[in-house]
Protein backbone atom coordinates (compact mmCIF):
# COMPACT_ATOMS: atom_id res chain seq x y z
CA UNK A 1 0.00 0.00 0.00
CA UNK A 2 1.25 3.54 -0.87
CA UNK A 3 1.90 5.69 2.47
CA UNK A 4 1.32 8.93 1.03
CA UNK A 5 -1.23 9.20 -2.12
CA UNK A 6 -0.90 11.75 -4.48
CA UNK A 7 -4.20 12.26 -4.23
CA UNK A 8 -3.95 13.01 0.09
CA UNK A 9 -1.31 15.16 -0.46
CA UNK A 10 -2.89 17.17 -3.27
CA UNK A 11 -5.84 17.85 -1.13
CA UNK A 12 -4.14 18.49 1.94
CA UNK A 13 -1.95 21.44 -0.25
CA UNK A 14 -4.75 22.71 -1.76
CA UNK A 15 -7.15 22.44 1.71
CA UNK A 16 -3.64 25.12 2.87
CA UNK A 17 -3.64 27.25 0.12
CA UNK A 18 -7.47 27.60 1.12
CA UNK A 19 -7.11 28.25 4.45
CA UNK A 20 -3.77 31.21 3.90
CA UNK A 21 -4.17 32.47 0.81
CA UNK A 22 -7.02 35.12 2.34
CA UNK A 23 -5.20 36.49 5.07
CA UNK A 24 -1.33 36.37 2.70
CA UNK A 25 -3.64 38.34 0.30
CA UNK A 26 -4.90 40.86 3.15
CA UNK A 27 -1.03 41.22 4.21
CA UNK A 28 0.17 42.12 0.64
CA UNK A 29 -2.81 44.98 0.44
CA UNK A 30 -1.85 46.48 3.46
CA UNK A 31 1.34 47.69 1.83
CA UNK A 32 -1.27 48.97 -1.08
CA UNK A 33 -0.36 52.74 -1.67
CA UNK A 34 -3.31 53.06 -3.30
CA UNK A 35 -6.74 54.14 -1.33
CA UNK A 36 -8.55 51.54 -3.21
CA UNK A 37 -8.64 48.54 -1.47
CA UNK A 38 -8.56 46.04 -3.62
CA UNK A 39 -6.64 47.44 -6.71
CA UNK A 40 -2.58 47.21 -6.69
CA UNK A 41 -0.82 50.77 -6.57
CA UNK A 42 2.69 50.51 -5.47
CA UNK A 43 4.26 49.49 -2.20
CA UNK A 44 3.85 51.89 0.39
CA UNK A 45 4.04 51.34 4.78
CA UNK A 46 1.48 54.91 5.07
CA UNK A 47 -1.86 52.77 6.28
CA UNK A 48 0.83 51.38 9.06
CA UNK A 49 1.88 55.11 10.14
CA UNK A 50 -1.25 56.75 10.11
CA UNK A 51 -2.97 53.78 12.21
CA UNK A 52 0.18 53.88 14.80
CA UNK A 53 -1.23 57.60 15.00
CA UNK A 54 -4.99 56.96 15.75
CA UNK A 55 -6.15 58.08 18.55
CA UNK A 56 -9.47 56.05 18.21
CA UNK A 57 -7.24 52.68 17.38
CA UNK A 58 -5.46 52.75 19.94
CA UNK A 59 -7.71 53.65 23.02
CA UNK A 60 -9.83 50.86 21.60
CA UNK A 61 -6.61 48.64 21.48
CA UNK A 62 -6.06 49.16 25.07
CA UNK A 63 -9.48 49.11 26.16
CA UNK A 64 -9.39 45.27 24.63
CA UNK A 65 -6.41 44.45 26.26
CA UNK A 66 -7.60 45.54 29.82
CA UNK A 67 -10.85 43.52 29.20
CA UNK A 68 -9.00 40.30 28.32
CA UNK A 69 -6.35 40.54 31.11
CA UNK A 70 -9.02 40.73 33.21
CA UNK A 71 -11.32 37.95 31.65
CA UNK A 72 -8.62 35.59 31.02
CA UNK A 73 -7.25 35.63 35.01
CA UNK A 74 -10.59 35.35 36.14
CA UNK A 75 -11.92 33.14 33.50
CA UNK A 76 -8.95 31.08 34.57
CA UNK A 77 -9.42 31.04 38.32
CA UNK A 78 -12.82 29.92 38.06
CA UNK A 79 -12.46 27.44 34.98
CA UNK A 80 -9.82 25.88 36.60
CA UNK A 81 -12.14 24.95 39.91
CA UNK A 82 -14.53 23.87 37.71
CA UNK A 83 -12.11 21.43 35.82
CA UNK A 84 -10.83 19.85 38.92
CA UNK A 85 -14.21 19.73 40.78
CA UNK A 86 -15.13 17.18 37.45
CA UNK A 87 -12.04 15.47 37.26
CA UNK A 88 -11.34 14.77 40.69
CA UNK A 89 -14.55 15.42 42.88
CA UNK A 90 -16.57 12.00 41.21
CA UNK A 91 -20.22 12.35 42.95
CA UNK A 92 -21.20 15.83 44.48
CA UNK A 93 -24.64 16.85 44.51
CA UNK A 94 -25.99 18.74 41.39
CA UNK A 95 -23.15 17.24 39.52
CA UNK A 96 -25.31 16.62 36.31
CA UNK A 97 -26.23 20.13 36.49
CA UNK A 98 -22.84 21.45 36.69
CA UNK A 99 -21.21 19.76 34.36
CA UNK A 100 -24.17 20.73 31.75
CA UNK A 101 -23.25 24.52 33.13
CA UNK A 102 -19.97 23.89 31.87
CA UNK A 103 -21.21 22.60 28.65
CA UNK A 104 -23.67 24.73 27.43
CA UNK A 105 -22.19 27.70 26.74
CA UNK A 106 -19.94 25.83 24.26
CA UNK A 107 -22.39 25.26 22.39
CA UNK A 108 -24.95 28.14 22.98
CA UNK A 109 -24.99 30.38 20.16
CA UNK A 110 -22.68 33.57 20.72
CA UNK A 111 -26.36 35.61 19.47
CA UNK A 112 -28.60 34.22 22.52
CA UNK A 113 -25.66 34.58 24.90
CA UNK A 114 -25.34 37.84 24.22
CA UNK A 115 -29.03 38.99 24.73
CA UNK A 116 -29.85 36.94 27.00
CA UNK A 117 -26.35 38.63 29.06
CA UNK A 118 -28.05 42.24 28.04
CA UNK A 119 -31.42 41.14 29.11
CA UNK A 120 -30.41 40.20 32.91
CA UNK A 121 -27.82 43.77 32.25
CA UNK A 122 -30.81 45.95 32.07
CA UNK A 123 -33.06 43.58 34.01
CA UNK A 124 -30.86 43.80 37.03
CA UNK A 125 -29.81 47.97 36.59
CA UNK A 126 -33.95 48.21 37.06
CA UNK A 127 -34.55 45.77 39.86
CA UNK A 128 -31.06 46.58 42.34
CA UNK A 129 -29.73 49.55 40.36
CA UNK A 130 -26.63 47.68 39.68
CA UNK A 131 -25.01 47.58 36.51
CA UNK A 132 -25.25 51.73 36.79
CA UNK A 133 -24.32 51.56 33.44
CA UNK A 134 -23.03 49.23 30.88
CA UNK A 135 -19.24 49.19 29.55
CA UNK A 136 -15.92 47.96 31.24
CA UNK A 137 -17.87 45.79 33.98
CA UNK A 138 -20.95 43.72 31.80
CA UNK A 139 -18.35 43.40 28.94
CA UNK A 140 -15.77 41.81 31.15
CA UNK A 141 -18.54 39.77 33.08
CA UNK A 142 -19.68 38.84 29.97
CA UNK A 143 -15.98 37.31 28.68
CA UNK A 144 -15.76 35.85 31.79
CA UNK A 145 -18.70 33.58 31.83
CA UNK A 146 -17.96 32.51 28.12
CA UNK A 147 -14.61 31.69 27.94
CA UNK A 148 -14.12 29.88 31.89
CA UNK A 149 -16.13 27.17 30.16
CA UNK A 150 -12.92 26.66 27.52
CA UNK A 151 -10.45 26.38 30.34
CA UNK A 152 -12.36 24.22 32.59
CA UNK A 153 -12.44 21.73 28.92
CA UNK A 154 -8.66 22.36 28.61
CA UNK A 155 -8.23 21.59 32.36
CA UNK A 156 -10.52 18.72 32.79
CA UNK A 157 -8.53 16.81 29.77
CA UNK A 158 -5.03 17.20 31.61
CA UNK A 159 -6.32 16.31 34.97
CA UNK A 160 -7.59 12.92 33.80
CA UNK A 161 -4.38 12.33 31.92
CA UNK A 162 -2.41 13.03 34.85
CA UNK A 163 -0.88 10.63 36.94
CA UNK A 164 -2.92 10.70 40.00
CA UNK A 165 -0.57 8.31 42.43
CA UNK A 166 1.40 11.44 42.71
CA UNK A 167 -1.44 13.25 44.79
CA UNK A 168 -1.85 9.72 46.90
CA UNK A 169 1.90 9.84 47.27
CA UNK A 170 1.86 13.32 48.69
CA UNK A 171 -0.93 12.22 50.90
CA UNK A 172 0.36 9.23 52.39
CA UNK A 173 3.21 11.75 53.17
CA UNK A 174 1.05 13.67 55.46
CA UNK A 175 0.48 16.78 52.60
CA UNK A 176 -2.55 18.66 53.67
CA UNK A 177 -5.58 18.49 50.98
CA UNK A 178 -4.27 22.59 50.14
CA UNK A 179 -0.37 21.39 49.84
CA UNK A 180 -1.45 18.57 47.79
CA UNK A 181 -3.35 21.23 45.57
CA UNK A 182 -0.54 23.83 45.38
CA UNK A 183 2.57 21.66 45.37
CA UNK A 184 1.54 18.91 42.88
CA UNK A 185 -1.41 19.40 41.36
CA UNK A 186 -1.16 22.34 40.18
CA UNK A 187 2.25 22.26 38.93
CA UNK A 188 1.35 19.37 37.03
CA UNK A 189 -1.75 21.00 34.77
CA UNK A 190 0.26 24.42 34.50
CA UNK A 191 0.75 24.05 30.76
CA UNK A 192 -3.08 23.02 30.88
CA UNK A 193 -3.65 26.21 32.72
CA UNK A 194 -1.33 28.55 31.58
CA UNK A 195 -2.88 27.58 27.35
CA UNK A 196 -6.41 27.83 29.07
CA UNK A 197 -5.80 31.52 30.27
CA UNK A 198 -3.98 32.08 26.56
CA UNK A 199 -7.27 30.98 24.99
CA UNK A 200 -9.61 32.53 27.05
CA UNK A 201 -7.15 35.78 26.76
CA UNK A 202 -7.68 35.38 22.95
CA UNK A 203 -11.59 34.60 22.70
CA UNK A 204 -11.94 37.79 24.83
CA UNK A 205 -9.48 40.15 22.42
CA UNK A 206 -11.49 38.83 19.98
CA UNK A 207 -15.34 38.17 20.47
CA UNK A 208 -17.44 40.69 18.51
CA UNK A 209 -20.87 39.53 18.87
CA UNK A 210 -21.23 39.18 22.71
CA UNK A 211 -19.56 42.44 23.59
CA UNK A 212 -21.97 44.50 20.93
CA UNK A 213 -24.43 43.55 23.12
CA UNK A 214 -23.23 43.98 26.63
CA UNK A 215 -21.14 47.47 25.98
CA UNK A 216 -22.26 50.94 26.37
CA UNK A 217 -21.63 54.59 25.84
CA UNK A 218 -17.89 55.31 25.14
CA UNK A 219 -16.98 51.25 25.46
CA UNK A 220 -15.47 50.63 22.10
CA UNK A 221 -13.08 47.89 22.57
CA UNK A 222 -11.08 47.36 19.18
CA UNK A 223 -12.92 44.34 17.80
CA UNK A 224 -16.38 46.63 18.09
CA UNK A 225 -14.00 49.70 16.07
CA UNK A 226 -13.22 47.20 13.03
CA UNK A 227 -16.69 45.53 13.02
CA UNK A 228 -18.26 49.08 12.74
CA UNK A 229 -15.73 49.61 9.91
CA UNK A 230 -15.82 46.50 8.09
CA UNK A 231 -19.18 46.77 7.75
CA UNK A 232 -19.34 49.53 5.29
CA UNK A 233 -16.32 47.85 3.07
CA UNK A 234 -12.61 46.79 2.87
CA UNK A 235 -10.05 49.51 3.69
CA UNK A 236 -6.31 49.34 3.13
CA UNK A 237 -5.70 50.89 7.38
CA UNK A 238 -7.90 48.03 8.21
CA UNK A 239 -5.75 45.63 5.94
CA UNK A 240 -2.72 46.98 7.97
CA UNK A 241 -4.53 46.67 11.20
CA UNK A 242 -5.32 43.32 10.74
CA UNK A 243 -1.87 42.06 9.40
CA UNK A 244 -0.41 43.79 12.71
CA UNK A 245 -3.00 41.73 14.89
CA UNK A 246 -2.62 38.50 12.78
CA UNK A 247 1.23 38.48 12.71
CA UNK A 248 0.85 39.32 16.27
CA UNK A 249 -0.89 36.62 17.53
CA UNK A 250 0.45 33.99 15.14
CA UNK A 251 3.52 34.65 16.65
CA UNK A 252 2.45 35.06 20.21
CA UNK A 253 0.88 31.33 19.60
CA UNK A 254 3.70 30.21 17.84
CA UNK A 255 6.66 30.75 20.68
CA UNK A 256 4.26 29.19 23.52
CA UNK A 257 3.85 26.55 21.62
CA UNK A 258 7.21 26.40 21.44
CA UNK A 259 7.90 26.94 25.37
CA UNK A 260 4.87 25.10 26.28
CA UNK A 261 6.66 22.20 24.31
CA UNK A 262 10.00 22.28 25.46
CA UNK A 263 8.35 22.65 29.10
CA UNK A 264 6.46 19.46 28.57
CA UNK A 265 9.46 17.62 27.30
CA UNK A 266 11.45 18.86 30.42
CA UNK A 267 8.70 17.41 32.69
CA UNK A 268 8.45 14.32 31.07
CA UNK A 269 12.45 13.55 31.40
CA UNK A 270 12.12 14.48 34.98
CA UNK A 271 9.47 12.16 35.40
CA UNK A 272 11.49 9.65 34.20
CA UNK A 273 13.98 10.13 35.84
CA UNK A 274 12.29 10.26 39.22
CA UNK A 275 11.13 6.75 38.28
CA UNK A 276 13.83 5.59 37.40
CA UNK A 277 16.16 6.54 40.55
CA UNK A 278 13.36 4.83 42.40
CA UNK A 279 13.91 1.33 40.85
CA UNK B 1 -13.08 2.88 38.28
CA UNK B 2 -13.18 2.71 42.03
CA UNK B 3 -11.90 5.09 44.49
CA UNK B 4 -10.08 4.60 47.69
CA UNK B 5 -10.70 6.69 50.39
CA UNK B 6 -7.42 8.22 49.91
CA UNK B 7 -7.66 8.84 45.95
CA UNK B 8 -10.41 11.73 47.22
CA UNK B 9 -7.91 13.65 48.40
CA UNK B 10 -9.85 16.87 48.09
CA UNK B 11 -13.25 15.38 49.12
CA UNK B 12 -13.69 17.25 52.42
CA UNK B 13 -16.21 19.31 53.23
CA UNK B 14 -15.40 23.45 53.52
CA UNK B 15 -12.36 22.34 50.76
CA UNK B 16 -14.58 21.12 48.20
CA UNK B 17 -17.18 23.20 48.42
CA UNK B 18 -15.07 26.35 47.89
CA UNK B 19 -13.59 24.15 44.79
CA UNK B 20 -17.12 23.41 43.09
CA UNK B 21 -18.93 26.80 44.47
CA UNK B 22 -17.24 29.18 43.05
CA UNK B 23 -17.36 28.18 39.19
CA UNK B 24 -21.21 27.18 40.06
CA UNK B 25 -22.68 30.14 41.44
CA UNK B 26 -20.85 32.10 39.24
CA UNK B 27 -22.56 30.26 35.89
CA UNK B 28 -25.65 30.19 37.36
CA UNK B 29 -25.37 33.92 38.11
CA UNK B 30 -24.33 34.99 34.88
CA UNK B 31 -25.45 32.03 32.21
CA UNK B 32 -28.49 30.00 33.90
CA UNK B 33 -30.13 32.77 35.34
CA UNK B 34 -29.96 35.14 31.99
CA UNK B 35 -31.07 31.79 29.83
CA UNK B 36 -34.40 31.55 31.88
CA UNK B 37 -34.91 35.33 32.00
CA UNK B 38 -34.76 34.31 27.79
CA UNK B 39 -37.32 31.77 28.58
CA UNK B 40 -39.40 33.61 30.45
CA UNK B 41 -39.16 36.64 28.18
CA UNK B 42 -40.50 34.45 25.04
CA UNK B 43 -44.03 34.21 26.33
CA UNK B 44 -44.35 37.79 27.83
CA UNK B 45 -46.11 40.60 26.17
CA UNK B 46 -44.07 43.40 23.82
CA UNK B 47 -45.40 46.55 25.18
CA UNK B 48 -44.50 50.29 24.17
CA UNK B 49 -42.57 50.63 27.77
CA UNK B 50 -39.20 50.77 28.78
CA UNK B 51 -37.92 47.82 29.25
CA UNK B 52 -40.65 46.82 26.51
CA UNK B 53 -42.27 44.05 27.94
CA UNK B 54 -44.80 42.87 30.44
CA UNK B 55 -46.29 39.89 32.36
CA UNK B 56 -50.06 39.75 33.09
CA UNK B 57 -51.99 43.18 33.73
CA UNK B 58 -54.56 43.52 30.59
CA UNK B 59 -52.19 41.18 28.84
CA UNK B 60 -52.24 36.58 29.60
CA UNK B 61 -49.86 36.05 31.84
CA UNK B 62 -48.23 33.21 29.47
CA UNK B 63 -48.64 35.16 26.00
CA UNK B 64 -47.59 32.40 22.38
CA UNK B 65 -48.08 34.97 20.54
CA UNK B 66 -44.47 34.79 19.29
CA UNK B 67 -43.89 31.19 18.86
CA UNK B 68 -47.69 31.14 17.02
CA UNK B 69 -45.42 33.78 14.53
CA UNK B 70 -42.88 31.96 14.52
CA UNK B 71 -44.80 29.29 12.63
CA UNK B 72 -47.14 31.42 10.53
CA UNK B 73 -44.84 34.27 9.76
CA UNK B 74 -42.78 33.70 6.58
CA UNK B 75 -39.81 35.46 7.63
CA UNK B 76 -39.15 33.45 10.69
CA UNK B 77 -39.20 29.80 8.90
CA UNK B 78 -37.26 30.93 5.97
CA UNK B 79 -34.55 32.04 8.02
CA UNK B 80 -34.45 28.98 9.87
CA UNK B 81 -34.69 27.09 6.67
CA UNK B 82 -31.73 29.23 5.66
CA UNK B 83 -29.43 28.75 8.26
CA UNK B 84 -30.24 25.23 8.34
CA UNK B 85 -29.78 24.85 4.84
CA UNK B 86 -26.38 27.00 5.11
CA UNK B 87 -24.98 25.10 7.98
CA UNK B 88 -25.64 21.74 6.41
CA UNK B 89 -24.11 22.73 3.25
CA UNK B 90 -20.78 24.43 5.40
CA UNK B 91 -20.64 21.31 7.21
CA UNK B 92 -20.73 18.65 4.42
CA UNK B 93 -17.80 20.93 2.28
CA UNK B 94 -16.19 20.92 5.57
CA UNK B 95 -16.54 17.14 5.53
CA UNK B 96 -15.21 16.27 2.21
CA UNK B 97 -12.18 18.67 2.54
CA UNK B 98 -11.07 17.91 5.94
CA UNK B 99 -10.91 14.14 5.70
CA UNK B 100 -8.81 13.75 3.13
CA UNK B 101 -6.69 16.43 5.00
CA UNK B 102 -6.90 14.74 8.21
CA UNK B 103 -5.94 11.48 6.73
CA UNK B 104 -3.05 13.29 4.64
CA UNK B 105 -1.84 14.70 8.22
CA UNK B 106 -1.69 11.37 9.33
CA UNK B 107 0.72 9.94 6.67
CA UNK B 108 2.95 12.22 6.46
CA UNK B 109 6.15 12.37 8.84
CA UNK B 110 6.36 12.97 12.24
CA UNK B 111 8.65 16.29 11.71
CA UNK B 112 6.01 17.96 9.03
CA UNK B 113 2.73 16.58 11.28
CA UNK B 114 3.69 18.90 14.11
CA UNK B 115 4.25 21.46 11.29
CA UNK B 116 1.16 21.11 9.73
CA UNK B 117 -0.81 20.51 12.55
CA UNK B 118 0.49 23.45 14.17
CA UNK B 119 -0.57 25.31 10.89
CA UNK B 120 -4.14 23.66 10.96
CA UNK B 121 -4.43 25.22 14.86
CA UNK B 122 -3.03 28.72 13.91
CA UNK B 123 -6.19 30.33 12.38
CA UNK B 124 -8.06 29.12 15.77
CA UNK B 125 -6.18 31.53 17.70
CA UNK B 126 -6.35 34.42 15.22
CA UNK B 127 -9.37 36.95 15.11
CA UNK B 128 -12.43 34.95 13.65
CA UNK B 129 -13.86 38.55 12.24
CA UNK B 130 -10.40 39.16 10.48
CA UNK B 131 -10.63 36.17 8.70
CA UNK B 132 -14.00 36.67 7.87
CA UNK B 133 -12.61 40.48 6.63
CA UNK B 134 -9.82 38.64 4.77
CA UNK B 135 -12.55 36.86 2.65
CA UNK B 136 -14.43 40.73 2.12
CA UNK B 137 -11.09 41.77 0.11
CA UNK B 138 -10.99 38.77 -1.66
CA UNK B 139 -14.54 38.56 -3.22
CA UNK B 140 -15.08 42.35 -4.06
CA UNK B 141 -15.43 43.05 -7.80
CA UNK B 142 -12.32 44.67 -8.61
CA UNK B 143 -10.27 42.17 -6.41
CA UNK B 144 -7.37 40.10 -8.40
CA UNK B 145 -9.34 37.02 -7.15
CA UNK B 146 -12.02 37.59 -8.42
CA UNK B 147 -10.53 38.43 -11.69
CA UNK B 148 -9.13 35.29 -11.87
CA UNK B 149 -11.95 32.79 -11.45
CA UNK B 150 -13.94 35.47 -13.73
CA UNK B 151 -11.10 34.98 -16.84
CA UNK B 152 -11.76 31.43 -15.72
CA UNK B 153 -15.58 31.38 -16.10
CA UNK B 154 -15.33 33.33 -19.21
CA UNK B 155 -12.83 30.68 -20.54
CA UNK B 156 -14.69 27.82 -20.16
CA UNK B 157 -17.98 28.83 -20.66
CA UNK B 158 -20.04 30.43 -24.22
CA UNK B 159 -19.19 33.54 -25.06
CA UNK B 160 -23.11 34.66 -24.78
CA UNK B 161 -22.55 34.08 -20.85
CA UNK B 162 -19.89 36.08 -20.29
CA UNK B 163 -19.44 38.38 -17.41
CA UNK B 164 -17.03 41.52 -16.37
CA UNK B 165 -17.18 40.04 -12.55
CA UNK B 166 -18.54 37.43 -11.12
CA UNK B 167 -20.91 38.74 -7.67
CA UNK B 168 -19.90 37.27 -5.26
CA UNK B 169 -20.08 39.20 -2.16
CA UNK B 170 -24.01 39.56 -0.63
CA UNK B 171 -25.13 35.72 -1.21
CA UNK B 172 -25.48 32.51 0.21
CA UNK B 173 -22.82 31.66 -1.78
CA UNK B 174 -20.29 33.77 0.31
CA UNK B 175 -22.21 32.86 3.28
CA UNK B 176 -21.32 28.87 2.67
CA UNK B 177 -17.54 29.62 1.61
CA UNK B 178 -16.80 31.37 4.35
CA UNK B 179 -18.41 29.28 6.60
CA UNK B 180 -16.40 26.59 5.06
CA UNK B 181 -13.17 28.51 5.07
CA UNK B 182 -13.55 29.53 9.26
CA UNK B 183 -14.71 26.29 10.88
CA UNK B 184 -12.74 23.92 8.41
CA UNK B 185 -9.72 23.60 11.41
CA UNK B 186 -12.71 22.43 13.65
CA UNK B 187 -13.70 19.80 11.02
CA UNK B 188 -10.27 18.63 10.59
CA UNK B 189 -8.69 18.01 14.63
CA UNK B 190 -11.54 15.72 15.54
CA UNK B 191 -10.86 13.86 12.29
CA UNK B 192 -7.06 13.58 12.91
CA UNK B 193 -7.71 12.97 16.66
CA UNK B 194 -9.72 9.64 15.84
CA UNK B 195 -7.82 8.83 12.47
CA UNK B 196 -4.49 9.24 14.66
CA UNK B 197 -5.48 6.26 16.72
CA UNK B 198 -6.27 3.57 13.81
CA UNK B 199 -3.99 0.51 14.21
CA UNK B 200 -2.17 0.48 10.66
CA UNK B 201 -2.05 -3.11 11.12
CA UNK B 202 -5.82 -3.46 10.25
CA UNK B 203 -5.00 -1.47 7.21
CA UNK B 204 -2.31 -3.93 6.30
CA UNK B 205 -4.77 -7.41 7.31
CA UNK B 206 -7.01 -5.86 4.68
CA UNK B 207 -4.94 -5.98 2.47
CA UNK B 208 -3.35 -9.23 3.09
CA UNK B 209 -6.68 -10.50 2.80
CA UNK B 210 -7.32 -8.77 -0.78
CA UNK B 211 -8.84 -5.74 -0.51
CA UNK B 212 -8.37 -2.87 -2.90
CA UNK B 213 -7.14 0.16 -0.99
CA UNK B 214 -10.72 2.13 -1.99
CA UNK B 215 -12.15 -0.94 -0.13
CA UNK B 216 -9.85 -0.77 2.48
CA UNK B 217 -10.87 2.77 2.70
CA UNK B 218 -14.79 1.96 2.95
CA UNK B 219 -14.43 -1.34 5.32
CA UNK B 220 -11.43 -0.57 7.57
CA UNK B 221 -10.96 3.26 7.73
CA UNK B 222 -14.18 5.18 7.49
CA UNK B 223 -16.28 2.93 9.99
CA UNK B 224 -13.53 3.40 12.37
CA UNK B 225 -13.69 7.10 12.07
CA UNK B 226 -17.47 7.73 12.78
CA UNK B 227 -16.81 9.23 15.94
CA UNK B 228 -14.79 12.12 14.56
CA UNK B 229 -16.81 12.34 11.69
CA UNK B 230 -19.93 13.05 13.79
CA UNK B 231 -17.49 15.57 16.38
CA UNK B 232 -16.70 17.38 13.57
CA UNK B 233 -19.86 17.66 11.96
CA UNK B 234 -20.98 18.95 15.39
CA UNK B 235 -18.39 21.48 15.70
CA UNK B 236 -19.37 22.80 12.39
CA UNK B 237 -22.96 22.47 11.99
CA UNK B 238 -23.67 24.24 15.71
CA UNK B 239 -22.03 27.16 15.38
CA UNK B 240 -22.58 27.79 11.76
CA UNK B 241 -26.13 27.05 12.22
CA UNK B 242 -26.44 30.37 14.72
CA UNK B 243 -24.06 32.73 13.10
CA UNK B 244 -24.22 36.62 12.60
CA UNK B 245 -20.99 37.94 12.12
CA UNK B 246 -20.53 36.02 8.12
CA UNK B 247 -24.25 36.59 7.07
CA UNK B 248 -23.80 39.98 8.54
CA UNK B 249 -20.98 41.01 6.52
CA UNK B 250 -20.33 38.84 3.22
CA UNK B 251 -24.59 37.03 3.43
CA UNK B 252 -27.75 38.45 1.51
CA UNK B 253 -29.73 40.99 3.93
CA UNK B 254 -32.91 39.74 2.31
CA UNK B 255 -32.56 36.10 2.55
CA UNK B 256 -31.21 36.58 6.21
CA UNK B 257 -30.08 33.80 8.97
CA UNK B 258 -31.72 33.03 12.27
CA UNK B 259 -28.48 34.88 13.73
CA UNK B 260 -29.47 38.05 12.08
CA UNK B 261 -33.37 37.49 12.80
CA UNK B 262 -32.43 37.49 16.54
CA UNK B 263 -30.02 40.30 16.85
CA UNK B 264 -32.54 42.74 14.60
CA UNK B 265 -36.06 41.92 16.06
CA UNK B 266 -33.88 42.83 19.62
CA UNK B 267 -32.32 46.19 18.75
CA UNK B 268 -34.29 47.28 15.90
CA UNK B 269 -37.98 46.24 15.89
CA UNK B 270 -37.38 46.20 19.78
CA UNK B 271 -39.48 42.90 20.43
CA UNK B 272 -37.92 41.14 23.20
CA UNK B 273 -40.73 38.38 23.39
CA UNK B 274 -39.77 37.62 19.57
CA UNK B 275 -36.28 37.70 19.79
CA UNK B 276 -36.28 35.41 23.37
CA UNK B 277 -39.29 33.07 21.11
CA UNK B 278 -36.63 33.01 18.15
CA UNK B 279 -33.87 32.19 20.28
CA UNK B 280 -35.79 29.01 22.21
CA UNK B 281 -36.65 27.92 19.02
CA UNK B 282 -32.89 28.04 17.69
CA UNK B 283 -31.76 26.54 20.84
CA UNK B 284 -34.33 23.30 20.38
CA UNK B 285 -33.07 22.54 16.86
CA UNK B 286 -29.55 22.99 18.23
CA UNK B 287 -30.29 20.49 21.14
CA UNK B 288 -31.66 17.53 18.58
CA UNK B 289 -28.16 17.23 17.18
CA UNK B 290 -26.58 17.26 20.79
CA UNK B 291 -28.65 14.79 21.63
CA UNK B 292 -27.33 13.00 18.58
CA UNK B 293 -23.70 13.34 19.26
CA UNK B 294 -24.24 12.20 22.77
CA UNK B 295 -25.56 9.13 21.88
CA UNK B 296 -23.15 8.47 19.20
CA UNK B 297 -20.36 9.30 21.97
CA UNK B 298 -21.84 7.26 24.84
CA UNK B 299 -21.78 4.02 21.97
CA UNK B 300 -18.68 4.98 21.02
CA UNK B 301 -17.29 4.77 24.64
CA UNK B 302 -19.60 1.41 25.45
CA UNK B 303 -18.02 -0.08 22.73
CA UNK B 304 -14.26 0.22 24.17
Amino acid sequence: MKRSPVFLITVLCFGFAFLYIPILSMIVYSFNASRLATVWGGFSTKWYVSLLSNKQVMDALILSLKIALVSATFATILGTMAGIALARFRKFKGRVMFSGLVTAPLIMPEVITGISSLIFFILMAEWIGWPGQRGFTTITLAHITFSMVFVTTIVQARMVQADRAIEEAAMDLGSRPWQVLFDVTLPVISPAILSGWLLAFTISLDDVVITTFTTGPGATTLPLLIWSKVKLGVTPDINALATLMVVTVGLGVILAGIILNRAEARRLADERMAYRSND
Amino acid sequence: MTDSPRTKYMDRRGWSDIIIGAPYVWLVIFFLLPFLIVVAMSVATKTATAPPFSFGGEHPLINLQAYQRIFTDDLYLRAFLTSLANAAVAMILCLLLGYPMALALTRVSRGWRNILLMLVILPFWTSFLLRVYAWMGLMGRNSWFNGMLTDAWNFLVPVDWAVRSIPMMNTNFAVILVMVYTYLPFMILPLYASLERLDPTLDEAAMDLGSRPSQVFRDVTLPQSVPGIVAGGMLVFIPAAGELVIPTLVGNAADPMIGRVISDEFATARDWPMASAVAVALLVLMVIPTMIYTHFQGRAEGSK
